[in-house]
């Protein structure tokens, strides 16, 4: 039921849509994301799904329509990048406040200014905080797996939340790369139908969806969303530990790469996971005990076991191809930094910014970084903790 | 710290040329050969007749790499007037060669390469396509020139695999696979060693 093809990300996860044929996609075209409702809509106009296609006017009315049909009782589709996904900042927090289980592919690019159409994560991490469960591909074959588990995760009772597909704008959306596909029949297997409990459209017990809330109940409602995505954890372990039985493909909330003796690490996410992983090899290949940790789950975030993942390094560099303007490091630093703090000894630990604006990253670069985390190891000063990789100057 | 059995490529071309499209032509045609395959091109604003950059990897087993390829195995030039403006053989190993569409010869093209003492293979693509098409593509001559420099796929199985493909992408225009199967052999049979 596996079988080999080579497709770029953006073939992936466009293929995973038909597959899976949703009720509704709206979407509206971005750079680097275009190409998903554009492949969809050639199945559309071939009939070759039975989703309904609502070809928007702005990212806004995309994730609004999405918000309408997924509230009706419909499975809901959009992709978008960058800009876009600003432009739907305020739904975004609708869908995951009103438990509206849309799957959204999040081909992650840079926000202006200056105009930029290459990849950074500044878009998806400048919306982490809206409710919506984050997971990041490293590859291709990553997006279409993350993407076939994202219903099965999002629309399970426990969890009602929606969910952002993240892969690398270009590196990994325009790559043509060796991907293994499974057949129709099991991807429609695996990811079941949509059945809410409860849905606008359900005439025996009308309701409604998104209203106003007094103090009395907002934060009755808030605490409610936030047990549902601390909940998710378990249940992306569940759709996880189901998928690895159907493709022999493993997946956890993040990946160990030579970790288990491993006294200098990295933290990354998405692409750059990859190239950083031929700097382990050869570091490893010299006895050097180099070590890295790819994060797939941004959020809920994996903090407990991060903690437990990264006990016995020595020194860490924690990586974010995002800036977050805090004047203290990225987001991806803070929440590892944060999630270390109860260790005792706790590893010592460098942030660095990288990547932006599609900023090439190579094998080379990671290597300096591990050479000075040796060297962090062996006592020598921690120096900067906020710094940036890769700029001239 | 590059892997055993891997193989890189690096094109250089204008837009609307279609060194992209013969950038992923190739990953293709190594894909059906059994190969692990990475085929990309640099991404910018898109602009007819702009300098543009793809790559490719080629191996045995999956690369996890994933920036651009600044020490290639090998460098298509799909447009000569790019000598005087890009670096093309820039990070080029020695032991690999360059690839160029034009119609002088290896050595007339070294004088331009910025002192590469490595090997020089050139391609009249423009005639070639023109006399098997009817129009300048240099994509699939180029592709072919590529493939056979580099060794990096076996004539038989590569020329059946590029037939088979273009029945496929030309399916409602048939008549076009056979000029475009005679623009692999002849630029096969045609490129140019120095």
């Amino acid at each position: 039921m596996n079988y080999n093809d080579r497709l770029s990300g953006n073939e992936a996860i466009a293929f995973a849509m038909k597959q899976i044929d949703p009720d509704v996609m709206a979407a509206f075209p971005i750079t680097p994301s275009t190409e998903i409702p554009q492949y969809f809509a050639q199945y559309v106009a071939n009939g070759e799904v039975n989703t309904e296609f609502v070809p928007v006017e702005s990212e806004h009315s995309s994730m609004s329509a999405c918000i309408g049909a997924e509230a009706a009782g419909a499975r809901s589709v959009t992709a978008t990048s960058s800009c876009g996904l600003a432009l739907m900042y305020e739904m975004m927090y609708v869908a995951a406040s009103s438990r509206l289980p849309i799957t959204l592919a999040c081909v992650n690019r840079a926000l202006s200014g200056p105009i930029n159409i290459n990849n950074d994560h500044s878009d998806s991490m400048g919306i982490r905080d809206a409710g919506w469960i984050q997971i990041y591909a490293e590859n291709n074959q990553e997006a279409y797996d993350n993407f076939l588990q994202a219903m099965p995760i999002g629309e399970h009772p426990d969890v009602r939340l929606p969910v952002m597909i993240c892969q690398d704008g270009f590196i990994t959306s325009h790559a043509l790369e060796n991907i293994t596909l499974l057949d129709t029949e099991s991807v429609k297997k695996f990811v079941g139908e949509y059945q809410p409990e409860n849905y606008l459209l359900k005439k025996e017990n009308p309701l409604a969806i998104g209203p106003y809330d007094l103090g009395c109940h907002y934060m009755e409602h808030k605490v409610q969303q936030a047990e549902a995505m601390k909940g998710a954890k378990k249940r992306i372990l569940e759709v996880a530990a189901e998928f690895e039985q159907l493709t022999g493909r493993r997946y956890g909330l993040f990946e160990e790469y030579q970790m288990e003796d491993a006294e200098v690490a990295l933290v990354l996410i998405g692409s750059s996971a990859g190239t950083a992983k031929a700097a382990v090899n050869a570091l490893r290949e010299q006895g050097v005990k180099a070590g890295l940790i790819k994060i797939r789950v941004f959020r809920p975030f994996p903090a407990e076991e991060l903690a437990q993942a990264l006990a016995n390094v020595k020194a860490l560099a924690i990586m974010d191809k995002a800036e977050s303007f805090s004047a203290h490091g990225g987001p991806l630093f803070s929440e590892v930094r944060a999630a270390l703090y109860d260790l005792e000894p706790r590893p010592r630990t460098v942030g660095y910014v990288y990547g932006l604006g599609g900023r090439d990253v190579t094998p080379e670069h990671f290597e300096g970084i591990y050479r000075r985390l040796l060297d962090i190891a062996a006592g020598g000063d921690l120096g900067p903790t906020y710094t940036h990789m890769g700029q001239r100057g | 710290m590059k892997k055993q059995g891997l193989v890189e490529f690096r094109w250089h071309g204008r837009g609307g040329q279609g060194a992209k499209t013969a950038c992923l032509l190739l990953a293709d045609a190594a894909f059906a050969a059994g190969k692990f395959v990475q085929g990309f091109p640099e991404y910018g604003p898109e602009r007819m007749g702009a300098p543009i950059t793809a790559y490719n990897r080629i191996s045995d087993t999956r690369c996890s790499v994933h920036c651009n390829i600044d020490a290639p195995d090998y460098v298509v030039v799909v447009d000569e007037t790019l000598l005087d403006s890009v670096d093309v053989t820039h990070g080029l190993q020695a032991g690999g060669a360059v690839i160029v569409n034009t119609e002088k010869s290896p050595d007339q093209i070294r004088e331009k390469l910025r002192g590469w003492q490595g090997r020089v293979c050139t391609i009249d693509a423009r005639k070639i396509s023109e006399e098997t098409l009817g129009r300048y593509f240099p994509n699939t001559p180029m592709l072919s020139a590529a493939v056979k420099v580099s060794g990096v796929l076996e004539e038989q199985q590569f020329m059946g695999d590029m037939e088979e493909s273009f029945h496929h992408k030309f399916a409602s225009k048939p008549q076009v696979v056979s000029g475009n199967m005679a623009a692999l052999k002849k630029a096969w049979e045609e490129v140019q060693a120095g």
